[in-house]
């Protein structure tokens, strides 16, 4: 991880080649299983979260300087504050008599809420891993 | 029921390892075990919802545990008046415990609970919401504002974290 | 109701954890399994023996599942429990960089 010498490089040969091929499907699983949360055991929030653990399993295997070139905070913190105002536009316009169909309650809702935990929680691992500099002088 | 007994014993005796052990890395991987203990008892209890959320937000939390506890070495610290610090602690806690003991005789027996409201939404959840799931058929439909509270709390600490790790924009070197 | 003095068993070990500990690292442990106990307790009370999973699958009637609501309301305590846990191992990394220890009674000087 993190501690050895090379946290530029990230880990080794095969396990950078099995995460570029398992990459596409656990990021698939994860909006499957919140999508799908009326049907089945699921939800917004399992979701969200296994969509968070496959960007960190990216930023693991490829090391720090490579995966925030391609995945930059400002969009993680644009998708992470869309989700909040999309909750909000539901919460508001529902509670007057009328309530919104299959649409607002089994799509939207879900949508929001794995935006907000997904892309959330990811901002959180980032600001964790970027926050110390001096680390190897008091270790 | 006997599974439910053997994994909670299970996970005491991990909990009681991942409390008295000195190293930090054995601590953290014994509450590892613990959390994997609560998704079998979750599965075991008819809750997969449960079971799949705990999972994943175990795996999620020893990562970051992990990230704040390597290179970082644990203090031996002795410190004075520690036997009454300790009886203190011991008498509170039977205390507490004999209280509760005494507070559960009253609770219904376990294996039969009292439904009153939870029988009105298994019985209108498939007409008046069309969802299978009534779990989900309760957090989205029924009681969606709680679900807005909980994202409220997620994002909440989602901005409370990115605001303690900032880079202060002045040299803080003077400040170590 | 041996189940439920087990569960409680659990969260007082967590407990003793918190109040006596001085490394921050083992109170954010404690933290957690109290965080597990409860969960726990929540999920208890609803169960029914021989009971099913309260979801429907075609064929199958009404009368013989488990409550469903204590889950949702665990389901809401287990996503808090996370951003908990995160937001205090992030103020420990700080307070790390600013003082150099993890020892909580070292940390009693107000500097800037």
């Amino acid at each position: 991880m993190m501690m050895r010498g090379n946290e530029e490089k990230g880990m080794t040969f095969i396990v950078k080649t099995v995460t570029k091929l398992t990459l596409g499907f656990i990021l698939l699983y994860g909006i499957f299983v919140g999508l799908n949360g009326h049907l089945a055991p699921g939800g917004g929030f399992s979701g969200g979260v296994i969509i968070a653990l496959s960007l960190v399993h990216v930023m693991l295997a490829f090391g720090k300087e490579t995966a925030l070139k391609r995945l930059r905070p400002t969009f993680l913190r644009v998708c992470a504050c869309a989700g909040a105002l999309l909750f909000i536009f539901i919460v508001m316009t529902g509670l007057g008599k009328r309530a919104h169909g299959f649409l607002g309650n089994e799509i939207v809702i879900p949508v929001s809420e794995m935006l907000i935990v997904g892309f959330g929680l990811f901002a959180i691992f980032i600001a964790l891993v970027l926050m110390t500099k001096t680390d190897g002088q008091t270790g | 029921m006997i599974e439910i007994h053997l994994i909670l014993i299970f996970m005491i005796a991990a909990a009681i390892i991942a409390v008295a052990v000195k190293d930090l890395l054995s601590s953290v991987v014994a509450i590892g075990a613990v959390g994997i203990g609560l998704c079998m008892a979750f599965l075991v209890l008819r809750a997969p919802d449960l079971a799949m959320l705990q999972l994943v937000v175990e795996i999620l939390s020893l990562i970051i545990l992990i990230r704040a506890t390597i290179r970082k070495d644990l203090p031996f610290s002795a410190s004075g008046r520690w036997a009454f610090n300790t009886a203190c602690t011991l008498l509170f806690l039977s205390v507490f415990l004999t209280a509760a003991s005494i507070a559960l005789k009253n609770m219904p027996q376990f294996g039969s609970p009292l439904m009153k409201v939870s029988k009105v939404y298994l019985d209108e959840a498939v007409p008046k919401t069309g969802a299978l799931n009534v779990v989900a058929a309760i957090m989205l439909n029924f009681r969606a504002l709680d679900t807005l509270g909980e994202a409220t709390a997620v994002f909440a600490a989602v901005v409370g974290i990115l605001a303690i790790a900032r880079k202060r924009p002045r040299k803080d070197d003077d400040a170590r | 109701m041996t189940v439920y003095l087990l569960c409680l068993v659990l969260f007082s070990i967590g407990l003793f954890c918190v109040l006596r500990k001085r490394n921050i690292i083992k109170i954010i442990i404690g933290i957690g399994i109290m965080d597990y106990a409860v969960n726990l307790f929540l999920v208890l009370i609803g169960y029914r023996a021989k009971g099913r999973s309260p979801i429907f699958a075609t064929g199958q009637e009404i009368g013989n599942m488990v409550d469903p609501l204590p889950q949702a309301m665990a389901l809401v305590s287990i996503v808090i429990g996370l951003a908990i846990t995160l937001l205090l191992v992030s103020l420990a990394i700080r307070i790390y960089e600013k003082y150099g220890t993890f020892d909580i009674t070292k940390i009693n000087r107000l500097k800037g």
